[in-house]
């Protein structure tokens, strides 16, 4: 794999490839690379790295008209094709990003940047032009209707011939990978699903498996489905646009490129033995060790608040727990629809706002979990070991 | 040469093939689409705006085709292996050790990954156009499911190399089934099936156990992954396309502004 890569890259990238084979162990960097590598290696810390990429998602969507200009992509790719020629001659690194399962997390990462760049540019122009009382770009377009043969069979056609070369390409000078065969006795570390699934399997350090494994896909696909059902706003039909569904847009934007693409990034690249966090230049030990000091919430009030030991019934040790939870599913959305999105409720209705609403406090359990189990390491609202039920 | 091009085309054999002249007229070109069993997906005229790159981006075209392409090279390799515990981690060695250039089992693996990648990029570029909106929630629908088809044909396909990767990544996969509500042994309330100390639901009768066809992903598993990936799943996905191109053209074609 490494002289098959090395000889389809350019100068860097070649000379990079060939040594590392396994990677590992501590480099000798120069002062200016170390402190790179160790800004790149704090940087990526889970903690840091949701809170800065939820901080970017917000200014990339706040100033937008900068954001969608062609040099501003450009920069950003020039920029990150640097880092890579830069981070290639780093054995740790190397040794991750060169598997060739996981070239097609690179062209993830890639596309979904630039079309989230092309959706925003068209979505600034469009709005601009609405302002302007102008048609849309696809409005404009939309007007002339050509005929299938040849305008789009063609155009079809093309495509086909240039993404099977591109694919005969890669197949030759990539080969597929095969490990040793089975064995149901040795475990390798880390376990990984597969990639797609990688983001539900970081889920795993906040929840327990039947929310992160059952609960939550089964929420993403209901959730999914119940999309065109919810959302009432009639604008934004067949073309893009930010301004006419800035709340739409916003929530898949987060939903998708940080709870999603993001944390099958972070789950490939970032994530070792033991499931520890490892920062981009940082060596895969075994032994890494990291505290397990998480507390259940029953533990915080019945022993640290209230001075007791916990009680011996479980209902009861977890009765804060049970209510809080209770609370933030089915008192939460009457309140809220009763004050602050009385709105919403007359816009949607009732059935439609309830569902939307299970549905969004679901997926804001997911931040609200992490964010309390970074600042006061808790583990669950409710634990109830006995009966596999761990909120 | 024209000379021979007429003969060609006038020929009874052309003829029966082609009831239409060169697609250069309009009248051809209309009679190219409709008389053509494939192209008539499509219909005669689209908007200009539908065809755009710039907007469409080609994933759901990219999708259909890299399907055909799995389809294709999955039949191939269909014929160089054996799924039992014993044969399939040495048939799929041998494709490598014994074929110059094989790139089967590549174009299957890279287009099977390619393909969960199309296929978000698809949605990413539906949902912020807003063509899932009146009149074509329903095909949204269809998509989501197929969507999840995408993901399981691709996990049902990881596992038939029977290499470590394969077996570790289906274990951690369906590890979680273990934990289902009511349905796993590890999940809430499955103790609550449990009447006069016996358990209903326990590690030998789970929905994991369903799935894996055992305790452990072994032989059973192998082989009720690779009938799922090669017969069931595409056969259901197939089916779905069908009528998810089908409401595309019902559905006012491709989106575009009302």
């Amino acid at each position: 794999m490494h002289s098959l890569l090395a000889s389809m890259l350019p100068g860097p990238f070649a000379a990079a490839c060939l040594p590392a084979g396994g990677g590992g162990g501590p480099v000798d960097d120069g002062p200016v690379a170390a402190a790179i590598k160790h800004a790149a290696n704090w940087l990526t810390e889970p903690t840091r790295y949701s809170v800065a990429s939820i901080l970017a998602l917000i200014a990339v969507l706040y100033f937008r008209r900068f954001f969608s200009k062609v040099w501003v992509v450009t920069v950003f790719f020039a920029l990150s094709t640097a880092f890579f020629v830069f981070a290639f001659q780093d054995p740790n690194f190397n040794a991750i990003i060169t598997k060739p399962d996981n070239v097609p997390i690179i062209i993830l990462f890639a596309t979904v940047v630039f079309f989230s760049w092309l959706s925003l540019r068209r979505a600034v122009i469009n709005d601009e032009r609405t302002k302007r009382g102008e048609p849309t770009l696809e409005g404009e377009l939309a007007k002339q209707k050509v005929f299938t043969w040849p305008d789009l069979v063609y155009s079809e056609l093309i495509c086909l011939v240039l993404f099977t070369a591109a694919m005969l390409v890669w197949s030759i000078l990539i080969t597929a990978p095969i490990e040793e065969p089975a064995a149901t006795a040795r475990t390798p570390n880390p376990s990984k699903a597969p990639w797609y699934f990688l983001g539900l399997q970081e889920l795993l350090v906040y929840f327990d498996p039947w929310i992160a494994g059952v609960l939550l896909p089964s929420f993403i696909i209901v959730g999914l489905c119940a999309i065109p059902y919810i959302d009432t706003n009639p604008k934004g039909n067949g073309y893009y646009t930010f301004d006419e569904r800035p709340f739409a847009i916003s929530f898949f934007w987060v939903g998708f490129l940080l709870f999603w693409v993001s944390f099958v990034i972070l789950g490939t690249f970032l994530r070792g033995p033991n499931w520890s966090f490892f920062g981009p230049f940082e060596y895969w030990d075994l032994h890494k060790l990291e505290p397990m000091v998480n507390v259940d919430l029953s533990t915080w009030v019945w022993v640290d608040i209230l001075g007791k030991p916990r009680p011996d019934n479980p209902f009861v040790r977890e009765a804060p727990g049970i209510v809080l939870v209770i609370g933030y599913f089915l008192v939460l959305p009457p309140l809220l629809g009763k004050t602050v999105m009385r709105k919403m409720v007359a816009d949607m209705g009732m059935i439609r706002f309830n569902v939307f609403m299970h549905l969004f406090l679901w997926f804001v359990l997911i931040p609200i979990k992490m964010g309390l189990r970074w600042t006061v390491n808790l583990k669950y609202f409710i634990g109830m070991p006995e009966y596999f039920f761990n909120v | 040469m024209q000379k021979l091009l007429k003969y060609v085309r006038e020929s009874q054999i052309w003829k029966s093939v082609f009831r239409h002249g060169y697609p250069d007229t309009p009248r051809n070109r209309t009679l190219a689409v409709l008389s053509n069993v494939f192209l008539h997906l499509h219909p005669v005229k689209v908007r200009r705006s539908g065809i755009r790159l710039s907007y469409t981006w080609c994933m759901g075209g990219l999708t259909f085709f890299l399907f055909l392409i799995l389809t294709l090279t999955g039949l191939l390799l269909m014929f160089y292996y054996r799924p039992t515990a014993d044969r399939a981690y040495e048939d799929i060695f041998a494709l490598r050790e014994h074929v110059p250039i094989g790139v089967m089992r590549e174009m299957h693996r890279w287009g099977a990954h390619l393909m969960v990648i199309s296929v978000w990029l698809h949605m990413y570029r539906v949902f912020l156009t807003g063509s899932y909106k009146p009149p074509r929630e329903f095909n949204w629908n269809v998509g989501v499911i197929l969507l999840v088809l995408t993901l399981l044909l691709s996990f049902t396909g990881y596992l038939l190399p029977w290499d470590q990767l394969a077996v570790w990544a289906i274990t951690v996969g369906t590890n979680m089934a273990r934990a289902t509500p009511l349905l796993g042994h590890e999940g809430p309330l499955a103790s609550a099936l449990s009447f006069g100390g016996i358990d209903f639901i326990h590690a030998g009768d789970d929905v994991r156990f369903g799935l894996l066809a055992g305790r452990f992903v072994g032989e059973g598993a192998l082989l009720r992954f690779y009938v799922l990936h090669c017969v069931g799943f595409p056969l259901i996905a197939a089916t779905l396309m069908a009528v998810h191109f089908w409401r595309v053209r019902k559905d006012g074609g491709i989106s575009g502004p009302l």
